[in-house]
């Protein structure tokens, strides 16, 4: 048992004891992801931003009576159309101007006279000239288009769909938004974040021994192979466990600022969650770790160098990814018990299952032992393997 | 003593290493026949080319791989027995030891001594007393990224005896080293000598093998040709002539 710890401490403290490891491995990814989804989420949401007393420039052509009054409202800033054509798709192209509308010279008319059920010629056309590279002129462009639609439903309007927009139809509370959005990513981007950290530790930690000789050194104290494993696996378990807390504060804090990008206010709240699902969470979390590092470790045994190490572990990658978009499918977390003994899909539907609100005990507690079990078995291989000198050896 | 018994270790040979080799053996014979036996009290010398058996000879002396044939004895029982028990009695340093960057002697000789089960006490001062004798106490808080060649050795050397070891096994313990380390490390050998310590080191260098060792093994293509002292083993001439006329007696053998 002090061997364990003996060789814990010594590789936790490789990794805490140096500050740029200590940085690379465990802050900068929270922080990046921090910065780089907020950032995204400020950029995305700026680009479809036009300030509220911004004036759409148009140049509008035969306007019809009956929808000046409805321009007059709208915040434009009508241009004399007394230019060619092309000279006014010159300005729009040059982002001098943002909208050209051209109607119909008798478009009140035409549209009067136009039946869709026996017309055997075109709708009257509404021509609108825009540039979508200049965000005004695409948010004018959705303007007008929205004004004309509204224009031609009220012509034929019979009944009307939730048209109070205030009226409060969604009767879905923050807290269920949220489980839906988290339940359908976070699963995904915590083994991802997970997998990630156990792959900049493990195979440093295993292959780079071997590749510099150093496990031999170990191998030949009086310590018991099982032990070096243990000892291993758990230190690298506490680190990847850092590394992956630290991303996921890193998305839970960026993420409603990245969903803002949308526009809209989409309802995205971590508040909603609860001590006793974040414990849930982290128990999921830590069999997973367990699983993961122990089964790089393996890996990385197996492997002659760092290098190699990492050829083995990137096709586990695409596994991963595969088994944890599984969330983003399907009508809710599988009922079976069964399913819950395949390792990391176990994981992403536990984890998904606390997002939801949903969580089974049963399930979390069969994730939580097989994966134990299946870190077990690694831990074994491992030892074997460091009882192997064709693979500790091998050139 | 160590006594070692008609060593033999074969390797699988990989397509890979197959087509390196130019061969299409599939078993590689790293060490044929060995025997020899290290006393303590004295500094054994293995002599050898490259790829003569030397290392994978150390390598089953310190228990990290397993012979295919032969015995390796412990005061007259086989170390397979208690391997636990035999890894507490030596000290190995193998060529190919890199240190970690990110640690420090003091760090690491602390480390090892744990994993040894040297008491904290003894561990101290055990410390002191390699530590000053190398003079590494000057550079104990720098971290092995930032130190010379010689300064590793120095650590990989003292490491390896944090546990005060009846029997030290070094592969070729001056590699690498400029003449003042090397000088350091053949004077502390002889001083372990003093001590009576069994000394096996392995080197291709004739002349520190001249300078320091009491016996000699002299491997050939995986085979032991000779074991005796120093003087019986020169016969008169110098070590490095009689290892040649060793070698072409034997390639000659192989040839026939």
């Amino acid at each position: 048992m002090n061997n364990i710890f003996t060789i814990m401490k010594k590789e936790l403290f490789r990794y805490l004891s140096d500050r740029r490891m200590l940085l690379t491995t465990i802050l900068l990814p929270g922080l990046m992801i921090y910065i780089v989804y907020s950032i995204m989420g400020q950029a995305m949401s700026s680009q479809f931003e036009v300030k509220d007393d911004y004036k759409t420039s148009v140049f509008m052509l035969d306007t019809p009576q009956s929808l000046k009054p409805v321009f007059d409202s709208l915040n434009l800033d009508y241009r004399d159309a007394d230019k060619s054509m092309d000279e006014m798709k010159m300005q729009v192209e040059n982002q001098d101007c943002d909208l050209i509308v051209v109607f119909p010279k008798d478009f009140e008319q035409a549209v009067a006279a136009y039946d869709s059920m026996t017309a055997q010629t075109p709708a009257p056309q509404v021509e609108i000239y825009y540039n979508s590279s200049k965000t005004e002129s695409a948010s004018g462009y959705s303007m007008i288009t929205e004004v004309l639609n509204q224009y031609e439903s009220s012509m034929i309007n019979k009944f009307d769909i939730n048209a109070n927009a205030d009226g409060g139809y969604d009767l879905a509370s923050d807290k269920d938004i949220t489980g839906k959005i988290f339940s359908m990513l976070f699963p995904m981007l915590l083994m991802t974040f997970i997998f990630s950290a156990c792959t900049s530790l493990a195979p440093e930690s295993i292959s780079g021994e071997k590749e510099r000789g150093t496990l031999t050194t170990l191998l030949v104290t009086p310590v018991r192979r099982s032990e070096i494993a243990i000892g291993k696996i758990l230190a690298l378990s506490i680190l990847a466990l850092l590394s992956g807390l630290s991303s996921f504060t890193g998305t839970a804090l960026s993420l409603p600022k990245l969903m803002a990008m949308s526009g809209d206010d989409v309802g995205v709240n971590v508040n909603v969650y609860h001590v006793q699902d974040y414990a849930l969470l982290l128990m999921i979390v830590l069999c997973s770790v367990l699983l993961i590092i122990s089964l790089i470790s393996v890996v990385s045994a197996y492997a002659k160098n760092v290098k190699e190490a990492g050829t083995y572990v990137s096709p586990l990658m695409i596994i991963i990814m595969i088994v944890s978009i599984s969330t983003m499918f399907g009508n809710g977390t599988p009922q079976e018990n069964y399913w819950y003994l395949i390792p990391i899909y176990n994981s992403v539907q536990c984890m998904s299952s606390v997002f939801l609100f949903s969580v089974n005990a049963v399930h979390v507690m069969i994730t939580f032992v097989s994966n134990l079990v299946y870190a077990g078995i690694f831990v074994w291989v491992l030892t074997r393997m460091f009882n192997s000198e064709k693979i500790m050896f091998s050139k | 003593m160590l006594e070692v018994k008609g060593l033999k270790k074969t390797f699988k040979m990989s397509k890979k290493q197959q087509k390196i080799e130019k061969t299409k053996e599939k078993i590689k014979v790293a060490v044929a026949d060995v025997s020899f036996d290290a006393r303590p009290g004295e500094i054994l010398g293995i002599l050898g080319a490259n790829g003569a058996g030397k290392t994978t000879t150390l390598r089953i002396l310190a228990s990290v791989i397993k012979a295919d044939e032969g015995q390796v004895c412990l005061d007259g029982a086989d170390i397979t027995g208690n391997l636990m028990d035999y890894r507490r009695h030596i000290g190995f340093l193998t060529s190919e030891l890199k240190l970690e960057d990110y640690f420090t002697p003091n760090y690491l000789f602390d480390y090892f001594s744990k994993l040894y089960g040297v008491g904290e006490e003894q561990a101290a001062q055990r410390k002191k007393e390699l530590f000053e004798k190398f003079g590494i106490d000057k550079f104990a808080e720098v971290k092995v990224a930032d130190m010379s060649t010689g300064m590793k050795q120095k650590i990989s050397l003292v490491i390896s005896i944090v546990h005060n070891p009846d029997i030290i096994i070094f592969d070729e313990p001056t590699n690498g080293l400029d003449v003042i380390t090397e000088r350091i490390v053949v004077n502390f050998l002889k001083e372990l000598r003093e001590q009576g310590k069994c000394i096996i080191i392995s080197s291709h260098i004739f002349s520190l093998i001249e300078k320091i060792c009491d016996r000699v093994v002299i491997i050939i293509r995986g085979k032991s040709v000779c074991c005796d002292t120093l003087e019986n083993v020169m016969a008169g001439q110098p070590l490095e002539d009689r290892f040649f006329e060793l070698y072409e007696n034997m390639e000659g053998k192989a040839d026939e």
